[in-house]
């Protein structure tokens, strides 16, 4: 395809400040507010209501409007940023509603620097910031208060969006403030709460964007209609890579309500009135494809190719005493290959975009996680500045990084297509496009060889892995790739925290033209199932307890141990179970936080399983809100579980072989196990928690199957028949 | 032009006979809280009522629809009033919230059917409905409490 050619130029990279991607520094808390106010939105320029920086807005009817500058896709932003906003705010909660941000730098992702959500980092980075806008409002409305009392300020204090003068008990609410306020310079400093005084924070308050997703009133991409606007839907190369050959689309445009077929960098655009129209005029396309390069590309030989790359000398990513001397002094050894498949995201809201493009300015709709890069990209093909452009964000119907993407495919395909449509016009894709349309989480081949001592403990692991780099090409590769590793691709090996004193970890890039992405918890999608599960292989071979073997080597790595003990406990390790069930478990930290799992399985007669419970354990630190951290391990172990049983997507003459559900499943609630959360409660600095409950789950269930029945699952998916 | 009854109103739409229920109900009567999901009555993202029947409206042509009464997700109550509804809402069910409507439109002929549904009967009725984001552990505990909800006379 054109457009995936075109996008793999670095053409994004020149815009964006590359050191600033991964600079991790997050402001110290109370510090200067820099970087903090929306310029044309000064308070004085909205007098009726008190809007003292780009993150809070409060009305005189007392409502407190939080500007959230991440996209809501499933994982709760929308109610853990405005909770810590309104904790140091002292708002009261009922008044409290959100606002997704408009694009502008000073949204930018504080540790990123461009506006984003990925990476399990929303809550945790963005943490400082939203503090000090609420700290800063609060002390505004105090001044206001004392103000209008002629009092000193310190003799103030704040209760439940109420302002209170202790001694005489006076009271003014926010709303009543808002506009004196809005007439008072913003603090240049303000004080934090003490933590202990958090009264939002850490409790599990309902979210606030249900009532909205339980009415059917909630506005995702595919549902934004303006006046006007058309529908369209794209013919894309079969092939990657392919490029339009010829069409004849005499029978498009007889379909009743095709208005154009235009012709676009990716491909043939049937742009209509509606869906349905533009959908049967794209099926009526008479196209011929030029297929190029991947015409013949299939999974047979690719598996066979990674194959061949593995025996090869690979680049170091990991490097403890000497795996190549030391295998050969060990008392027992084992070598096995794990194989993980490319995956679609697949989330329920298929891609789409909507655009109306005038000649001096431009408006998006989307559902997007990638707002810089998208608006960059789209100022480009529109030949407009950036700021003439502006995106909308709308709710995601999922995202797990599909919709964060380097090559801002279906916006600039949208951009494209909106040149051409002379209207507003939404793009959508079907699911079989969103199946077909790439970005997959790459395929990837383990060889490993490993062996114990004479007591059975491990004494050398070495371990090659096969995949392509996520971010080769983009803008990202200047930042992620080091010494020519793309630390996405062996994320959760270069760290692995086991005690084993030889140890090896070589990454060998391959190059292959199917374009890759970010898929919920990246590298540890598949760096967890094969540590994971060769870790419990070594355990069986030194006639160690899996669990015991873990806690022996993980003693120096104390928040591994307390995941890993206190799922142990919960899911009551080594107790006795029916016949036919057995336990596994896994443990691996990512995205900053810990997590460890305990899957508890039937294996019947006929080699059919059923995944009954999974206890997990998660050490994220400090945390917001429990009960959307709750919601999403779950969530993140049926994730994995559908990664683990079901999907893969394979090639045959350049073409993907899967195209729906019916050939891609879904875990479905009848196949849902019990799922118990466990959260440590601690003061460590907070990590993620949208994607660190992924990585376990298929390690955990391969080890239950390989105490059930000494089979050993070394590829995903696992075909429950074929297992055993 | 095809005549019906969505959410108590009547409509007639002029549209094509082969367009799915699902797109005129989104495109041409704006009632966007019906999803697109797969297009093959694989997801249920799309699921609506027809003369009280659960029906996936991404494979219904319009045409089904005729003479017979739609209920929508915005039909279901003005006002999230359902026990349904309000049991979605003390349970916290929805993540990215797409699928949501498919399965409480689904939850609700089943409790129409089997007032006091057990684990199974909600595996069962639920079973066509997938939600991505994995929220199945509170959408079978919200269904039992919309249940006792409505044991309690709060139903409808």
């Amino acid at each position: 395809m054109n457009a995936l050619r075109e996008s793999r130029k670095p053409s994004v990279a020149g815009e964006i400040p590359r050191r600033d991607f991964l600079k991790l520094s997050v402001a110290a808390s109370g510090g200067l507010l820099i970087g903090f106010y929306l310029p044309g939105m000064q308070p004085e320029a909205q007098a009726a209501t008190f809007a003292p920086n780009a993150f809070v807005r409060i009305g005189t009817d007392d409502s407190v409007t939080v500007i959230v500058n991440h996209s809501e896709m499933g994982q709760g932003v929308f109610t853990a940023l405005p909770m810590i906003l309104a904790d140091e705010l002292d708002a009261n909660w009922t008044k409290v509603r959100f606002q997704p941000a408009p694009v502008d730098p000073v949204y930018n992702h504080p540790v990123f620097h461009m506006q984003m959500t990925g990476g399990s980092t929303s809550t945790w980075s963005s943490f400082d910031q939203f503090r000090q806008a609420g700290a800063a409002a609060r002390a505004m409305l105090i001044t206001a208060a004392a103000q209008r009392w002629n009092v000193d300020a310190a003799g103030c204090r704040t209760e439940n969006g109420t302002v209170i003068h202790s001694a005489s008990n006076r009271r003014l609410s926010y709303g009543q403030l808002a506009e004196s306020a809005a007439r008072l310079t913003p603090p240049q400093q303000v004080t934090l709460k003490d933590p202990k005084d958090f009264k939002l924070i850490g409790k599990p308050l309902k979210r606030l964007d249900t009532p909205e997703k339980t009415n059917g009133k909630g506005i995702f991409g595919i549902d934004v209609k303006v006046p006007g606007m058309l529908t369209a839907v794209v013919a894309r190369s079969p092939v990657f890579g392919g490029k339009l050959k010829s069409v004849n689309a005499d029978k498009a445009k007889a379909v009743k309500g095709v208005r154009k077929v235009v012709e676009v960098p990716s491909g043939v655009a049937v742009i209509a009135d509606g869906f349905w129209a533009a959908k049967r005029g794209r099926d009526a396309l008479q196209i011929e494809w030029d297929e190029g390069p991947m015409a013949d590309f299939n999974s047979k030989s690719q598996r066979e190719q990674y194959a061949e790359l593995a025996k090869q000398p690979g680049l170091s990513a990991r490097k403890e005493g000497d795996a190549s001397g030391a295998i050969g002094s060990a008392a027992k050894k084992i070598e096995a290959v794990y194989e993980v498949p490319y995956l679609s995201h697949a989330m329920m809201e298929p891609l789409n975009c909507a655009v109306d493009l005038r000649a001096d300015r431009c408006e998006i709709w989307t559902g997007t996680q990638f707002q810089t890069v998208d608006r960059m990209s789209a100022a480009g093909i529109a030949g407009l500045k950036p700021e003439q452009v502006q995106i909308h964000t709308t709710l995601l119907g999922g995202g797990f990084g599909r919709r964060a993407n380097p090559a801002s495919d279906f916006v600039s395909e949208a951009m494209h297509v909106a040149k051409a449509a002379g209207a507003p016009v939404k793009v959508i894709w079907t699911r079989e496009d969103d199946m077909h349309g790439g970005y997959y989480r790459p395929m990837y081949y383990h060889s490993l060889i490993a062996g114990v001592d004479a007591d059975g403990n491990p004494l050398v692991w070495s371990h090659h892995v096969v995949g392509q780099s996520i971010v080769a090409g983009t803008a990202f590769e200047s930042v992620i790739v080091k010494n020519g590793i793309d630390g996405t691709s062996v994320e959760g090996l270069d760290d692995i925290p086991y005690a084993i004193p030889n140890l090896s970890v070589e990454y060998h890039p391959a190059k292959v033209g199917v374009p890759v992405l970010w898929w919920r918890s990246v590298g540890h999608s598949h760096t967890a199932f094969v540590k994971e599960s060769f870790i419990d292989e070594l355990a069986a071979l030194g006639g160690k307890d899996p669990f015991e073997l873990r806690r022996k080597l993980l003693a120096k790595s104390p928040r591994d141990l307390g995941v890993l003990e206190l799922a142990a406990e919960k899911a009551g390790w080594g107790k006795p179970l029916p016949a036919g069930r057995a336990r596994g478990i896994a443990v691996h930290a990512s995205f900053e936080s810990y997590t460890a799992q305990v899957a508890e399985v039937l294996v019947d007669s006929g080699g059919k399983i059923r995944v009954h419970r999974v206890v997990c354990a998660v050490d994220c630190g400090r945390y917001v809100n429990p009960g959307i951290i709750e919601a999403q391990v779950q969530g993140a172990v049926i994730f994995g579980l559908t990664a683990a049983f079901y999907d893969e997507l394979t090639f045959e003459k350049g073409r993907i072989q899967q195209s729906n559900f019916h050939d891609y499943p879904m875990l479905r609630i009848n196949e849902t196990p019990e799922i118990e959360v466990y959260i440590v409660k601690n003061d460590e600095k907070s990590g993620g928690i949208g994607e660190p409950g992924v990585p376990c789950a298929a390690p955990a269930v391969a080890n239950a199957i390989f105490a059930a029945t000494g089979k050993r699952i070394r590829k995903l998916p696992m075909r429950m028949n074929e297992a055993v | 032009m095809i005549s019906f009854s969505v959410n108590k109103r009547r409509v007639n739409v002029d549209v094509d006979p082969s367009t799915p229920l699902l797109w005129v109900l989104r495109e041409n009567l704006e009632l966007t809280g019906t999803k697109y999901g797969c297009g093959m009555a694989q997801c249920g993202a799309c699921t609506v009522h027809i003369d009280g029947q659960a029906v996936r409206s991404c494979v219904a042509p319009v045409t089904r629809a005729a003479g017979k009464e739609v209920t929508t997700i915005e039909g279901l109550s003005p006002d999230l009033s359902h026990p349904l509804q309000r049991a979605w809402l003390e349970i916290d069910v929805p993540q990215c919230g797409y699928c949501q409507s498919g399965q409480i439109m689904s939850a609700a002929v089943l409790l129409k059917e089997i007032p006091n549904p057990t684990d199974e009967d909600i595996d069962q009725a639920l079973t066509g409905n997938i939600c991505r984001c994995g929220t199945y552990p509170r959408i079978r505990r919200a269904v039992h409490r919309a249940a006792e909800m409505m044991a309690q006379g709060g139903g409808r």
